[in-house]
């Protein structure tokens, strides 16, 4: 990844809060690199810190260590008005849409636009064009109260997108819609980033949103980054705890023995193979299945099993020695992993 | 109840000249208090430009103002008023002390709608580069105005209450008539009359005011 510059890079960011209780970290030492052209998520759980961390990226917070480089500029070091000229050239949409309700679709679109003085009738035509792109060219006159969220997020769309931005920040901008409606939205910002070029970055808690249209994806826990690297890397074999906690979502905690786990990774070659049947009829020995998910990565079916090896140390080594000659890639894990 | 035509006329001037001091008043009252609730918000520790020292000042010079009873306000501001309209007695001379009054009673009402806008919005509107003046130009006050209208429903009330004063430092208008004819001459009738005039005006401002804010408000489907 060394060939091109990043579009952003975090520079040892970090944000301190000054409340009543103390001073809470949000966000220590983080390091990222966004490249222009990739989809990039951030995952976490709620309270980790990447609400802050997005937020950041466009300086809406002020961190308080480190810097954000954006395009070859230190963020840092500009002054109000150069702040906002950088905010023109990322746009952003929210969990809650935040629509101006007193105006009408067509005037909400037209809103980043007349922020900065574009004459109106050049305005209007930009926007009409953007509405109809996110598909909602017959709604023009209608105020936010009258739309479904899956239609006020599209607009928030075309809002962001009318200054022509490189960038579009995703704050959990499907985490109030239904399934089908977030499938539809994750699938327009997916059209956008193929074919406008723009850079996205989403935020979410929730793995389904990074699976569907991320290229790489950053791990954030505690105010640190846990992980980063391409969604199916990450899938195929988390590194960190909350990595695997978020794969595999809350389904381990399940009392497992005390026998030997074994995870198979499923990279896609031997997702095609009846990896399992064939180790029980070669090994003569009966597993147990403790966990296992497979997903659709970029048309790439990617999973992993967790399976418990029988008590006789024979038969274990067996199991064991059939993995490795099969060349199936495994790795042995405990419950603490979990 | 009849009144000579003496009393009708006077009834009528009255009227004139109660819509005349709270018109003026409010409008005043508003092109003051609506600055001033502006930086209220702006300037508050969470708002969009903070500088806690003028919200603080601004803040307590407004609750003085306030805890001032309008009848002591009256009286203390008389060489204010005397500066600025030649004169102390009649309801010209009612009208700085309303409106010394009223603009900051308005100033928190102003302050409390704008606080009703939703956070989100505002952060939309940084996010796309938006300035202090614009945020407040393009989201505050348009996204606050069903709500301030609804207040100033209630203000312009207030102000209509205050201006029945007028009576005791020689002003005009439906409450000097309330006081100097209904209750220094025991004139019930007219004392009933002009109260009912009063209540009526109430009636009027409220509805017209929400009614417009009702229009207006986009929120409602």
């Amino acid at each position: 990844m060394e060939q091109k510059e990043p579009i952003i890079r975090l520079d040892h960011l970090g944000k301190e809060f000054h409340t009543v209780n103390g001073t809470v970290k949000a966000l220590e030492d983080i390091n990222l690199d966004i490249y222009a052209g990739e989809i990039f998520g951030i995952i976490g759980l709620s309270g980790a810190g990447k609400s802050t961390l997005v937020r950041c990226i466009n300086y809406l917070e002020v961190p308080t260590a480190g810097d954000v480089v954006f395009e070859g500029i230190s963020m840092k070091g500009l002054d109000r008005a150069g702040i906002n000229q950088v905010r023109r050239s990322m746009g952003m949409i929210f969990q809650q849409f935040n629509l101006l309700s007193q105006r009408n679709v067509l005037k909400n679109v037209c809103f980043p636009m007349e922020l900065q003085k574009t004459p109106k009738d050049q305005a209007v035509k930009r926007a009409r064009e953007l509405l109809d792109m996110v598909g909602l060219a017959d709604r023009e006159k209608a105020y936010p109260a009258q739309l479904s969220g899956g239609q006020k997020q599209r607009v928030a769309i075309a809002r962001a997108l009318a200054t022509n931005p490189k960038v579009l920040l995703c704050d959990e901008a499907t985490s109030a819609l239904d399934p089908n409606t977030t499938k539809a939205i994750l699938q327009l910002l997916k059209e956008i980033n193929r074919k406008l070029g723009v850079t996205v970055i989403v935020i979410t808690h929730e793995m389904g949103v990074i699976e569907a249209i991320c290229d790489r994806v950053a791990i954030i826990d505690k105010s640190h980054i846990a992980e980063v690297g391409s969604v199916s890397e990450i899938f195929s074999g988390p590194k960190s705890a909350i990595g695997r906690q978020l794969i595999m979502g809350d389904t381990v905690h399940a009392d497992f023995g005390d026998s030997k786990l074994v995870r198979i990774i499923f990279d896609g070659r031997a997702s095609n193979e009846p990896v399992l049947a064939n180790l029980i009829l070669a090994c003569k020995v009966p597993v147990n299945i403790m966990y296992a998910a497979t997903k659709d990565v970029n048309g790439t079916a990617l999973g992993q099993m967790i399976i418990q090896l029988p008590k006789d140390e024979g038969e274990e080594k067996r199991v064991m020695n059939y993995l490795a000659t099969a060349g199936i890639p495994h790795e042995e894990v405990t419950r603490d992993d979990f | 109840m009849t009144f000579d035509a003496a009393t009708m006329d006077m009834i009528l001037k009255g009227i004139q000249e109660t819509l005349y001091m709270v018109g003026v008043s409010s409008v005043l009252s508003y092109l003051i208090g609506i600055p001033l609730g502006i930086v209220l918000v702006v300037t508050d520790k969470n708002g969009i430009r903070p500088i806690p020292a003028v919200q603080t000042v601004l803040g307590i010079a407004i609750n003085l103002l306030r805890a001032v009873p309008f009848i002591i306000l009256l009286i203390m501001v008389m060489p204010i008023t005397q500066a600025l309209v030649g004169t102390l007695v009649g309801s010209k001379a009612i009208v700085p002390p309303l409106v010394i009054a009223a603009a900051p009673y308005i100033a928190r009402m102003v302050e409390s709608s704008f606080k009703e806008v939703d956070a989100g919005v505002i952060e939309a509107a940084k996010s796309m580069g938006a300035g202090t003046f614009q945020i407040v130009w393009k989201v505050l006050l348009p996204e606050a105005k069903p709500s301030l209208l609804v207040g100033a429903a209630i203000s312009i009330t207030t102000i209509l209450g205050y201006s029945a004063m007028a009576g005791f430092v020689g002003g005009g208008g439906l409450g000097a008539i309330a006081i100097n004819h209904g209750y220094y001459r025991y004139e019930l009738g007219l004392m009933l009359v002009t109260a009912a005039i009063l209540v009526i005006i109430v009636q009027i401002i409220q509805e017209v005011m929400m009614r417009l804010s009702r229009a207006t408000d986009r929120r409602i489907r």
